[in-house]
């Protein structure tokens, strides 16, 4: 299986070897991720992700990244950014789609291109509170991809779905979590 | 207090087939069965189980099903027949009623503790079952209490539940079976359905399970397996032993008017919350399902046996509504009781050695463990994916027996 040269640019070994690394030292693997988010006018906002916690210790990204949320001009905001529900697209989408090329790497399928457009749909009743029947967040999502692969059909849906079955963000929208927030 | 070779726990069929190999080296043993032989499958399994493996499997070292329909699959009850019958068969030498209390390493050897006597043993087999404790979601313990709880291990039959709605937790071959069961007694059951595993009884005209056999998949040993401890947590396949060789799977459960759910995942006071993922683990059971008869398929042409069997088949994938309700209110469906299909534990609390691993089961490899003398038998994925079935105790018996005389052979040296 070593001897390929399939190359999606995922470091299945390195991967492989934190496992077997965290198997041992279970504490090392508990990680705590970070976002701030500072308002800056109306429903605008400008969140950051820099520091996180892993590994026993503090963790620092390369550089800080930053998102801009807001909302669309038809719902009455000036779109200095992307909806934060349209964000929870692109986790998701981001996070499967890491998961295709690590699982694509490690079954020795070489990637050509992998597409994907999601869509959540959503009632605005919900959060307008117009009928209280109807939730505030998406009431489904359709996760629509185009892989190019030296792979069957039946392999590429396998990849897919094992990259459903690991994902982090998968997890987080298909099953309950506790959050809990406090004020100053 | 007596001093012996070898002590075996557990009079079950891993016991007697250790206790087979260890009479052919000449190794002086014994046999500690807290109850009776094959106690578990007398006292802890439900009314109508079957074995999951045809008759023609049923076998054990020296000994194999004599009876008249090898296509059949053994009851609980006719299991503990088996059983008894291979005990006699092989004269073992089966203490019973000696429930062992504690094990503890001395300089003389193993110092093992029954409720009656206490041994002293160069050797121990652990083969005291797999299946000894009932094994339940964190979340469990919020279940309402006004809302009657069952486990595998106590449940016997439907007339034992109360009338009224069922909640069945776990698509194991227990969890649909107890599901089957429950709902056509008249008790509607809701099915909440993880990673499971799918197959057909029956393949090109010959039960999976032989099928399996003969293509060698059982016979792939733990060594070959990517993911060991994945391997040893799957679930149960889908199948039940009936007469008709039906096959069970959701989709059969689906058009008795079981109602499909996700994986259960939280309860808050009266609402259960499932899992939105119950599609990619239907779609992960059928890939799965479709690569194991892709392998048969192509076994059977490599072999130029297609005219031996029946065409290749393909079943249809399992079906899901297109949103599968995300919470169930327990007191609005007035649902009755639940039942916790969601896996068994084995018991080690009374062994007394630094062995076992973070989840309590025993740390070994093709069952010799890393504390000389010690041995396991009987658990998940031993040493072959067939160790799960009573013909898979044969080859881990035998090998975990040879390293065991080995093992006392270079100790009388030193």
């Amino acid at each position: 299986m070593t001897d390929t040269t399939v190359d999606n640019g995922v470091n299945v070994g390195a991967l492989l070897d934190a496992r077997e690394a965290l198997t041992g030292t279970p504490e090392a693997g508990k990680f705590t991720w970070e976002a701030s988010c500072r308002w800056i006018s109306g429903t605008h906002s400008r969140s950051t992700c820099q520091a996180f916690y892993g590994l026993g210790e503090k963790q620092s990204h390369k550089q800080e990244f930053t998102f801009e949320a807001d909302h669309p001009e038809v719902l009455a905001a000036e779109d200095n950014g992307a909806t934060p529900v349209e964000l929870v697209l692109v986790g998701l989408a981001s996070c499967l789609t890491a998961g295709v090329a690590a699982v694509a790497q490690r079954r020795d399928i070489q990637l050509k291109s992998v597409k994907s457009t999601l869509r959540g749909s959503m009632d605005l009743a919900g959060i307008l509170g117009i009928d209280s029947d109807i939730r505030n967040g998406f009431d489904g999502i359709n996760v629509h991809f185009e892989i190019d692969a030296d792979a069957s059909h039946e392999d590429i849906r396998a990849l897919v779905a094992q990259s459903q079955k690991r994902s982090a963000v998968f997890d987080i929208v298909t099953n309950p979590t506790q959050v809990t927030v406090e004020v100053n | 207090m007596r001093t012996i070779d070898c002590v075996i726990v557990g009079a079950g069929h891993s016991g007697l087939a250790a206790s087979y190999f260890l009479e052919q080296s000449g190794i002086e043993h014994i046999i500690l069965e807290r109850g009776e032989i094959a106690h578990s499958w007398k006292n802890e399994r439900w009314d109508s189980m079957c074995l999951l493996t045809p008759n023609h499997q049923a076998r054990l070292p020296g000994f194999g099903y004599s009876g008249d329909n090898p296509d059949g699959y053994l009851t609980a009850a006719e299991t503990v027949k088996f059983i008894e019958e291979y005990a006699r068969f092989i004269t073992a030498p089966v203490l019973c009623d000696q429930e062992v209390l504690s094990v503890d390493s001395t300089p003389l050897g193993f110092s093992i503790v029954t409720n009656d006597n206490e041994y002293v043993a160069s050797s121990l087999v652990v083969a005291s079952g797999a299946c000894n404790r009932p094994s339940f979601p964190p979340c469990a313990r919020k279940m309402p209490a006004s809302i009657p709880g069952f486990h595998p291990l106590e449940y016997r039959n439907p007339e034992q539940l109360p009338s009224g709605k069922v909640l069945v937790v776990g698509a194991s071959a227990t969890g649909v079976q107890l599901a089957h069961e429950i709902h056509i007694s008249g008790r509607p059951v809701i099915l909440s359905v993880a990673e499971h595993v799918r197959l057909p009884r029956v393949y090109r005209g010959k039960d999976i399970l032989w099928m399996m056999e003969t293509v060698g998949i059982l016979d792939e040993g733990y060594e070959e397996i990517d993911d060991l401890v994945r391997a040893r947590s799957i679930p149960s396949p889908q199948l039940m032993g009936t007469p008709e060789r039906k096959s069970i799977d959701l989709n059969s459960l689906s058009d008795l008017g079981i109602q499909i759910r996700g994986q259960l995942m939280d309860i808050r006071d009266y609402e259960i919350l499932f899992s939105g993922s119950l599609k990619n683990h239907c779609e992960l059971a059928d890939l799965k399902m479709n690569r194991l008869l892709r392998t048969i398929d192509e076994w059977i042409s490599k072999q130029g046996l297609d005219a031996e069997f029946d065409e290749p088949e393909r079943f249809p994938g399992t079906r899901v509504e297109e949103s599968p309700p995300l919470t169930l209110d327990l007191q609005k469906e007035n649902i009755q009781s639940v039942v916790w299909a969601t896996g068994f534990a084995p018991d080690y609390r009374w062994l007394n050695l630094p062995v076992l691993d973070r989840k309590g089961r025993i740390r070994h490899e093709a069952g010799i463990t890393d504390w000389p003398g010690l041995y396991v038998l009987g658990t998940t994925f031993l040493t072959r994916r067939k160790s799960t079935y009573i013909h898979g105790a044969e080859d881990d018996a035998r090998e975990v027996c040879e390293h065991l005389t080995g093992y006392l052979r270079k100790r009388s040296v030193a």
